[in-house]
């Protein structure tokens, strides 16, 4: 065997020894996920975002929804009960950044989709003691203005590059998909994608 | 089937997991000097730095070896019991999703004689049962308050289930098929055909149906507005039309509000009531049904007491 005065004694060695010795969790837990059926097949029906929903997905990044609100239903009866099916792999394919987060102050929001109307989400984000009066939620109010996406063509063929398959007649039509709408319909058409196609057994 | 694209995934897991414990080992083993006797000094490693730094050979300390050991000991026993080697599914045929369906099933063992029992029974009985009725409490909290509130009174635009005034009919079939296929309330927007004046005519004569304070003028020339644009959903006589969910607008219950404002936005805009239905939200949830009888049964009783 060598002697560890070897590798002490060689700096180059000695990070290209760490270097490996650290990346052996991540190359055998991370590495083979993108190889795996369930994990980059998408599930029935899920297709990438419209331009309206992905608007309003950056909409809910930026005011940091994901700080209280997880996607993310956890394979328990509690969950299950309160949410709907729990959450599979193939529901984030066309997630970029994901938005699973790790804290609920909040509901999860993975099956949001379609468990409220369109006008409960308007008066809900306006302000949500309107229609919850425990809630402690804070209010939205300046959601309702007109949606400004300048670079929505971009993103998509950003997203593009790494297989979301927009095609040219889907990007030339983004913006005026976007014409017209306010901040507040975008982020609602994001909520009530999420989650519609969920397994339903 | 392998969840994996190709062949190679599992052996590469498993072999680079095998190599890194196998090979700690060796390593840890190869460079474990041996314990000193007592009264032994280590010997100084031959070579100083900073002109006289030095160091003791020292043995690794023995519990700090034991725990590495028993570290690598721990690793194997659970890649055998539990899945980690590729394929491989452990001895335990544990699964995440396996573990799950358990937990619903000794769940579904529980609760499925109690609900069977309210099964048995009509809406109306159940709705007399205080078993059932907080069962149906906890239900509602769950599914419901979020648009008609923790106490069932509603909210702007989400009626209120305590009174006796029902959209579609508060009849406990009525009331589980509402609960159970959702509703799509649509209320036309009228703005453009009828055109301002008219909507504010129409209005107040609206207004005075319910006895509201009016302007009687307006309310006078409203009304061949009502009848000519609204009586077909809401009756000439304004009693509103169950089967629709076209309102009563002759009582004081008001889903959007009964101000003038409110009932020319109403009027202009429309309105687009949506009640979902709640066999798709409650999903793949167990007991759909019972949880829907409950519901149903929980509600029908909230407008009985009074």
């Amino acid at each position: 065997m060598f002697s560890h005065e070897t590798i002490e004694k060689n700096l180059g060695l000695l990070i290209v020894l760490t270097i490996l010795v650290v990346s052996v969790g991540g190359l055998v837990q991370i590495v083979p996920l993108f190889f795996q059926t369930s994990t980059t097949t998408p599930v029935a029906g899920l297709k990438p975002y419209t331009a309206l929903q992905l608007s309003g997905r950056d909409i809910y990044i930026r005011e940091g929804c994901v700080g209280c609100h997880s996607q993310m239903v956890r394979p328990f009866r509690a969950e299950t009960e309160r949410y709907g099916h729990y959450s599979v792999a193939g529901e984030y394919v066309y997630d970029r950044p994901f938005l699973w987060g790790s804290k609920r102050t909040g509901p999860d929001l993975q099956r949001v989709g379609g468990r409220y109307s369109d006008a409960w989400h308007m008066a809900h984000l306006n302000n949500p003691r309107d229609v919850v009066p425990e809630s402690n939620m804070p209010a939205y109010p300046w959601l309702d203005r007109p949606l400004e996406d300048a670079s929505i063509q971009a993103k998509m063929r950003a997203l593009n590059a790494v297989g979301h398959g927009y095609t040219e007649q889907e990007i030339s039509e983004a913006p005026a998909a976007l014409e017209g709408k306010t901040e507040l319909e975008a982020v609602i058409a994001y909520l009530q994608s999420l989650g519609i196609h969920a397994p339903k057994t | 089937m392998s969840d994996f694209t190709s062949g190679f995934w599992p052996l590469y897991i498993s072999l680079i997991t095998a190599v890194s414990i196998i090979g700690t080992w060796i390593f840890l083993r190869s460079h474990t000097t041996r314990k000193l006797a007592p009264g032994e000094k280590a010997e100084l490693i031959q070579h100083t730095w900073d002109g006289d730094l030095q160091d003791f050979d020292n043995p690794l300390p023995r519990w700090w070896l034991g725990l590495f050991y028993g570290t690598m000991i721990f690793s194997v026993g659970y890649l055998i019991l539990w899945p980690g080697m590729g394929n491989f599914e452990g001895v335990l045929g544990w699964s995440s999703r396996g573990e799950y369906e358990a937990e619903v099933k000794a769940a579904e063992a529980k609760f499925q004689p109690v609900y069977a029992g309210f099964m048995k029974q009509d809406i109306a009985t159940v709705a007399a049962n205080p078993e059932a009725r907080a069962i149906g409490k906890n239900l509602f909290l769950t599914y419901c308050s979020q648009c008609h509130g923790s106490d069932a009174a509603g909210a702007t635009g989400f009626p209120n289930l305590t009174d006796s005034d029902w959209l579609y009919g508060g009849d406990p079939a009525t009331i589980q098929a509402t609960l159970t296929n959702g509703r799509g309330g649509v209320m036309p927007a009228l703005g453009a055909a009828i055109g301002p004046e008219k909507t504010k005519d129409v209005a107040n004569y609206v207004m005075s149906l319910s006895g509201r304070k009016h302007d009687a003028t307006r309310a006078a020339s409203g009304q061949a507005v009502f009848a000519e644009n609204c009586a077909a959903c809401h009756t000439p006589a304004g009693t509103g039309m169950q089967a629709l969910g076209a309102p009563n607008l002759t009582d004081k219950i008001w889903l959007y509000g009964g101000s003038e404002a409110t009932i020319i936005e109403t009027i202009t805009k429309g309105r687009n009531g949506v009640m979902p239905a709640m066999a798709q939200t409650l999903g793949t949830t167990s007991n759909k049904d019972a949880k829907l009888h409950l519901l149903a049964a929980y509600v029908y009783g909230l407008s009985q007491k009074q």
